[in-house]
C-alpha cells in the first residue's frame, strides 16, 4: 500500500510540470502578456520593454516558466489586469466553484447512480429502454443549449429560480447550475453504473451469493453493489478536475462569478497572469482528485491494496 | 428419499431460438450416498444442478417442467423466500473456480461468517468465531490469522477449501459439488476430494458430484448418472458402468480414457461433436455419432430401459452396447 | 466533450482514466497468466491463420447483428442522410445561406421558409441545412486526425512496452490534467482565420490522447492472446505480428470510441462557438447560429432551436452508431 501510494505520487509529478508547462506555452501563444498592463491604451515602447525587464519577459520562455514556478510556490500568482492579487481573484472565485461543483457531484451521486443500479438491474425492461434513451439525449444536447432552456423556462418563465446567480452564490441558488453542469456527466454515470452491474449479475461471486440463500437485498447491496461502484467512484472522482474547469459555460450561462468566469475575463483581456494562475490551481486539484480516486480504489478493492 | 428429481425440463430463450438444456431429467440421492453426473460440457448436468439448487438466471432460463422433491417437498412449489431459506442451509453448492465464486473485495471470514448472519441470526463476532472454526475444520492452516485475508491471497487449493467449507457451514444434508476439482492442480485434486469425502461421511450428507473426469468418479462415487444433450442416458451403480457400459456414449467415454495397460495404441476418440441445443437430431440424440445406430435411433426416442434392478440405459440396442 | 466521455465505459468496464491506468500499469498482478501450452495447438499449423479466421468472424458476425438492430439502422440512415446533404446541399435546400434580408429578422415560419428567419434575417431553414456541412467535416477530420495519431502511438507504445509506454502514458495525463474547453479558450482566442481547421486542429491537439489510451488498452489485451504468444514462439517479426494478428483484434474499440468522440466533436464545435472562439461568420455552422440566437431565445426560440434540434439528432446519431457497433463487437454483453 505505502509503495502504491509513493509511485502514484511520483507519477503525479511530471504531469503537473507536464500540464503546467503546457498551459504557459498555449497562454504564450495567446498574446502579449503586458498588453493588458497598461489599462485601455497601448504602452509606449519605452514602458513596454520596462515592464518586459522587470516581468522578466526578456528571458527565454524555459526560464520564465522557472521563476513563474519558483513564485506560485512561494505562493505568488502574481498580478490581475485591475491590479488585483490573482491569489485575491481566487478566494473570491474557488469557494463559488467549489460550492458549484460539490452540488454537481452530488447530483451524480444520488440521481446518477441511482438510476444506473435501477437500469442495470432491468436490463430490457421499459424502465431500462426509456432511461438509456434519456441519458443519450443528456449527452446529445450541447450543456449551453440545456442550460439556456432550462434558464429560460424555470428562471424567466415560470420564475422557480433566479436567471442569475447572485455574486455571493449560495447552495440553494446552484441547483440549476449545478444540474446543468453535472448534466453530461450525470448520464455517463448512470451508463457506466449500469453497465458494471448488468455484468457483475451475472458474475460467479454473485451467483455463489445467490446460492448461499442470502436475500435478495443483500446480495445487491453487499455483493454487487460493491464490486460495481469501483469504476463508478473512480469516474466521479476524475470528474471532479473536469467539472471545475468545464464549469467556464455554466457559469457563463448564469452569471456566476467563480472560476470559470474569471478565467474567461483573463482569457479575453490576455491576462496571462490570471489564466496560468487559475489553471494551475485546476491542474492541482485535478491530480489531487485523481491521487484521492486512486487511494479509494485501493480501499474499495483489496486486490490493489495488497498487490 | 433426500432428493428426487422427477421429469425436469429446462430451455433457454435467446435471440437465434430456445435452447432445450434439460429434457426429462430423472435422478435420486439418499442421504450419505454420492451422485455423479457425469457429461460433456452442455450435457445439462449443471443446469439440472442449477435448477435443483434455485439459482438459475430466469429469464433466459426457465422451468419448462417436472419436479424437484427435496425431503418430500416439491422445491418448485415454493415461494422464493421459502426456497432461499432452504439455499445455504438444506442444501449448498461448490463452484469449479473458487477465484471467481468468492467476492473479491469481501474477507474469507466474512463471507463464511455471512451464511451464520444470514441464516443464524448470529452477530458478527460470533460469526467470525464459526468462520476460524469451519477454516480449521477444512485444513487451512493458521485459520484465526488468515481469517480476515482476501480469496486472492489463498492458493487455489485453500480457496477451494474455503468454498467447501462455506458449503458445509450449516451442515446441510446435500451438497452439489460442481466440477469441484478442475480448476486444480492433479495433487490438490485428491485432497480436496478426500475432504469433501471426509465431511461427507462425517455429516451423511448426500452428494451430488458434477463432472467430467472419471477418474475422479470411480473413487467416490455410488451411483453414475450419464447425461447426454439434456438427457440421462445411463444410470447404474459405479462398478457395474466400468465393468460393462449399458450405453455406447458411455462406453466411448470410458474408451476415451488413457490407459497404461493399453500403452502404444491409439486413444479412442467419439467422432462428431455435441448436438446443438437449439437443434437436437430426432430420435435418439446420440445418433449422428453412434456406431450401433440404426433407422428406428433416427426416429424414436429411446426410454430409459431398465437393464437390471438398479441399471438403465437409454439405448435402443443396450444388449449388443452391453455385450460388445 | 472529449472530456468528458468516458474512455473505458466503450470498451470495457474497468472505470475511467485512474482505473484504466491501473489496470495495466499497477494490474499485471492481477491478470491472468497468458493460457501457457494450451493455445499453441492450432497455431502450430499456420500461425497467421487463428487471428485472420477470429477478426473476420467477429466482424461478419458483429455485422450479422447490426443490420438486425433497428438502433443501428435508423442512426446509419440519419447519418448517411447528414454526408448526402453535405455533399449536395441544394438538393433540399434551394436557398443562398448567406442572403439575407434584415426587414424579415427574427421572424418565424412562413410559407416557403419553414423553419422562419434569424436575427439577421437569413432563412433559418437554408442555414440549417448548409450548417450540416461545417459540422460533418469538423467532426470527421478531427476525428481522422485524433484516430490516426491516437492509435499510432498508442498501439505502438502498447505494443512496445518499456520506456516508450511510460512517456506515452504520462503525456496523455498531462493532456488529461487539462479542461478542453479552457484549452480551446486559450488556444483558439488569437485565431482569426475563420476557416473550420483551426478548430479541427485543436481538437486532434487535445483529443489524441483519448483514443491513445484505447488503443494502448487493446493492443496489450491483444497483445496476451494465445495466439501471438504462439506466433511469437514461431519466430514472427514485430511488425507481422503487429499487421496480421495485433491489429485486426485491436481495431474495433478504436472505432467504438471514434464513432461516438465524432459526435462528441460536433458539440464541442458548438460549444466552442457559443464562447466566441470557435468557428467565424461568414462560415455557416450551427454552433454560430445557436450562439448568435441565445440572445433571443425569449422572443424568437424557433432561431436557436432548429439549428440545435439538427445539432442533437447529429451527435444523437453518431453516439447510438457508436454504441450499436460496440454492442455488436463485444460477445460479453449477449
Amino acid at each position: 500500500m505505502g509503495r502504491y501510494v509513493i509511485r502514484r505520487l511520483l507519477q503525479m509529478i511530471p504531469v503537473f510540470f507536464g500540464a503546467t508547462l503546457l498551459i504557459f506555452l498555449m497562454v504564450n501563444v495567446m498574446g502579449d502578456p503586458i498588453a493588458g498592463l497598461c489599462g485601455e491604451r497601448q504602452c509606449d515602447p519605452a514602458t513596454a520593454a520596462q515592464l518586459r525587464k522587470e516581468f522578466g519577459l526578456d528571458k527565454p520562455v524555459w526560464q520564465q516558466y522557472l521563476t513563474y514556478m519558483g513564485n506560485v510556490f512561494t505562493g505568488d500568482f502574481g498580478t490581475a489586469f485591475n491590479g488585483q492579487e490573482v491569489t485575491e481573484l481566487m478566494a473570491e472565485a474557488f469557494p463559488v466553484t467549489i460550492r458549484l461543483t460539490i452540488v454537481a457531484i452530488v447530483f451524480e451521486i444520488v440521481i446518477g447512480i441511482t438510476l444506473g443500479v435501477i437500469t442495470g438491474l432491468r436490463r430490457g425492461r421499459p424502465v431500462d429502454t426509456g432511461v438509456l434513451l434519456l441519458t443519450l439525449v443528456v449527452i446529445s444536447v450541447p450543456t449551453f443549449v440545456t442550460g439556456l432552456i432550462l434558464q429560460l423556462l424555470l428562471g424567466v418563465d415560470w420564475g422557480v429560480i433566479k436567471p442569475a446567480v447572485s455574486p455571493e452564490a449560495p447552495f440553494n441558488e446552484l441547483l440549476i447550475p449545478g444540474l446543468v453542469l453535472a448534466s453530461v456527466s450525470l448520464a455517463y454515470v448512470t451508463r457506466l453504473t449500469r453497465t458494471s452491474i448488468a455484468e457483475n449479475a451475472r458474475s460467479d461471486y454473485v451467483r455463489t451469493a445467490k446460492a448461499k440463500g442470502l436475500p435478495r437485498r443483500r446480495v445487491i447491496s453487499r455483493h454487487l453493489l460493491r464490486n460495481s461502484l469501483i469504476p463508478v467512484v473512480t469516474f466521479i472522482g476524475t470528474d471532479i478536475g473536469a467539472l471545475m474547469g468545464g464549469a467556464i459555460v455554466t457559469e457563463r450561462i448564469f452569471n456566476i462569478h467563480g472560476v470559470g468566469y474569471q478565467l474567461y475575463q483573463g482569457i479575453l483581456r490576455q491576462n496571462t497572469q490570471t489564466v496560468v494562475g487559475f489553471v494551475t490551481v485546476l491542474v492541482i486539484v485535478f491530480l489531487v482528485a485523481n491521487l484521492l480516486v486512486d487511494l479509494l480504489y485501493a480501499v474499495l478493492d483489496p486486490r490493489i491494496r495488497y498487490a | 428419499m433426500l432428493l428426487e428429481v422427477r421429469d425436469l425440463h429446462v430451455e433457454f430463450r435467446t435471440r437465434d431460438g430456445v435452447a432445450k438444456a434439460v429434457n426429462g431429467v430423472n435422478y435420486t440421492v439418499d442421504e450419505g450416498e454420492t451422485l455423479a453426473v457425469l457429461g460433456e460440457s452442455g450435457s445439462g448436468k449443471s443446469v439440472t444442478a442449477q435448477a435443483v439448487m434455485g439459482i438459475l438466471d430466469v429469464p433466459p432460463g426457465k422451468i419448462a417442467g417436472g419436479e424437484v422433491l427435496f425431503q418430500g417437498q416439491d422445491l418448485l412449489k415454493l415461494k422464493e423466500e421459502e426456497r432461499r431459506k432452504i439455499r445455504g442451509a438444506g442444501m449448498a453448492m461448490i463452484f469449479q473456480d473458487a477465484l471467481s465464486s468468492l467476492n473479491p473485495v469481501l474477507s474469507v471470514g466474512d463471507q463464511l461468517g455471512e451464511m451464520f448472519v444470514v441464516h443464524r441470526k448470529m452477530s458478527r463476532r460470533d460469526a467470525r468465531a464459526k468462520a476460524v472454526e469451519l477454516m480449521e475444520r477444512v485444513g487451512i492452516p493458521a485459520a484465526k490469522e488468515r481469517v480476515g485475508q482476501y480469496p486472492h491471497q489463498f492458493s487455489g487449493g485453500m480457496r477451494q477449501r474455503i468454498m467447501i467449507a462455506m458449503a458445509m457451514a450449516l451442515e446441510p444434508s446435500l451438497i452439489i459439488a460442481d466440477e469441484p476439482t478442475t480448476a486444480l492442480d492433479v495433487t490438490v485434486q485428491a485432497q480436496v476430494m478426500d475432504l469433501l469425502a471426509k465431511l461427507q461421511s462425517e455429516l451423511n450428507m448426500g452428494l451430488i458430484l458434477i463432472t467430467h473426469d472419471l477418474g475422479v468418479v470411480a473413487d467416490v462415487a455410488d451411483k453414475i448418472a450419464v447425461m447426454y444433450a439434456g438427457r440421462i442416458v445411463e444410470t447404474a451403480p459405479v462398478h457395474d458402468i466400468y465393468k460393462a457400459p449399458a450405453h455406447p456414449y458411455t462406453k466411448g467415454l470410458l474408451e476415451s480414457i488413457p490407459r497404461l495397460d493399453q500403452k502404444g495404441q491409439e486413444l479412442y476418440a467419439i467422432k462428431g461433436l455435441p448436438p446443438n441445443l437449439m437443434n437436437i437430431p430426432p430420435g435418439c440424440a446420440f445418433n449422428p455419432r453412434c456406431p450401433l445406430a440404426q433407422d428406428v435411433c433416427r426416429t424414436d426416442v429411446p426410454p430409459l430401459y431398465e437393464v437390471s434392478g438398479e441399471r438403465g440405459s437409454a439405448c435402443h440396442f443396450w444388449p449388443e452396447a452391453l455385450n460388445g | 466533450m472529449p472530456e468528458r466521455y468516458d474512455p473505458d465505459e466503450a470498451v470495457a468496464p474497468t472505470g475511467a482514466g485512474g482505473v484504466m491506468d491501473l489496470a495495466t500499469s499497477e494490474g499485471e498482478t492481477l491478470e491472468k497468466l497468458p493460457g501457457g501450452p494450451k493455445g499453441t495447438g492450432p497455431a502450430e499449423l499456420d500461425p497467421s491463420a487463428p487471428s485472420g479466421e477470429r477478426a473476420r468472424s467477429l466482424w461478419s458476425d458483429a455485422w450479422r447483428d447490426l443490420r438486425r438492430n433497428p438502433i443501428f439502422i435508423v442512426s446509419g440512415l440519419v447519418i448517411l442522410f447528414l454526408v448526402v446533404i453535405s455533399i449536395w446541399p441544394s438538393l433540399i435546400a434551394s436557398g443562398n445561406p448567406l442572403q439575407c434580408d434584415l426587414a424579415k429578422a427574427q421572424e418565424g415560419s412562413q410559407p416557403g421558409y419553414p423553419f422562419g428567419f434569424n436575427g439577421q434575417g437569413c432563412d433559418v431553414y437554408t442555414r440549417t441545412v448548409y450548417g450540416a456541412r461545417t459540422s460533418v467535416t469538423v467532426g470527421v477530420c478531427a476525428t481522422l486526425g485524433v484516430a490516426l495519431i491516437g492509435s499510432v502511438f498508442g498501439g505502438l507504445a502498447g505494443f512496445f512496452g518499456g520506456a516508450s509506454d511510460a512517456i506515452l502514458s504520462r503525456v496523455t495525463d498531462i493532456f488529461f490534467g487539462i479542461p478542453v474547453v479552457l484549452g480551446g479558450l486559450v488556444l483558439l482566442s488569437v485565431v482569426t482565420s475563420s476557416t473550420v481547421w483551426p478548430v479541427i486542429g485543436f481538437m486532434v491537439l487535445l483529443g489524441w490522447p483519448q483514443l491513445s489510451r484505447i488503443a494502448r488498452g487493446s493492443v496489450i489485451t491483444a497483445k496476451q492472446n494465445d495466439y501471438v504468444q504462439a506466433a511469437r514462439a514461431l519466430g514472427a517479426s514485430n511488425s507481422r505480428i503487429l499487421l496480421r494478428h495485433i491489429t485486426p483484434n485491436a481495431v474495433a474499440p478504436v472505432i467504438v470510441v471514434a464513432t461516438i468522440a465524432l459526435g462528441t466533436y460536433i458539440s464541442l464545435e458548438a460549444t466552442l462557438s457559443f464562447l466566441g472562439v470557435g468557428l467565424k461568420p461568414p462560415t455557416v455552422s450551427w454552433g454560430i447560429d445557436i450562439s448568435s440566437a441565445s440572445p433571443y431565445i425569449r422572443n424568437a426560440p424557433h432561431m436557436l432551436l432548429w439549428p440545435a434540434g439538427a445539432l442533437a439528432i447529429t451527435v444523437l446519431a453518431f453516439i447510438m452508431l457508436g454504441d450499436a457497433v460496440r454492442d455488436a463487437l463485444d460477445p460479453k454483453l449477449r
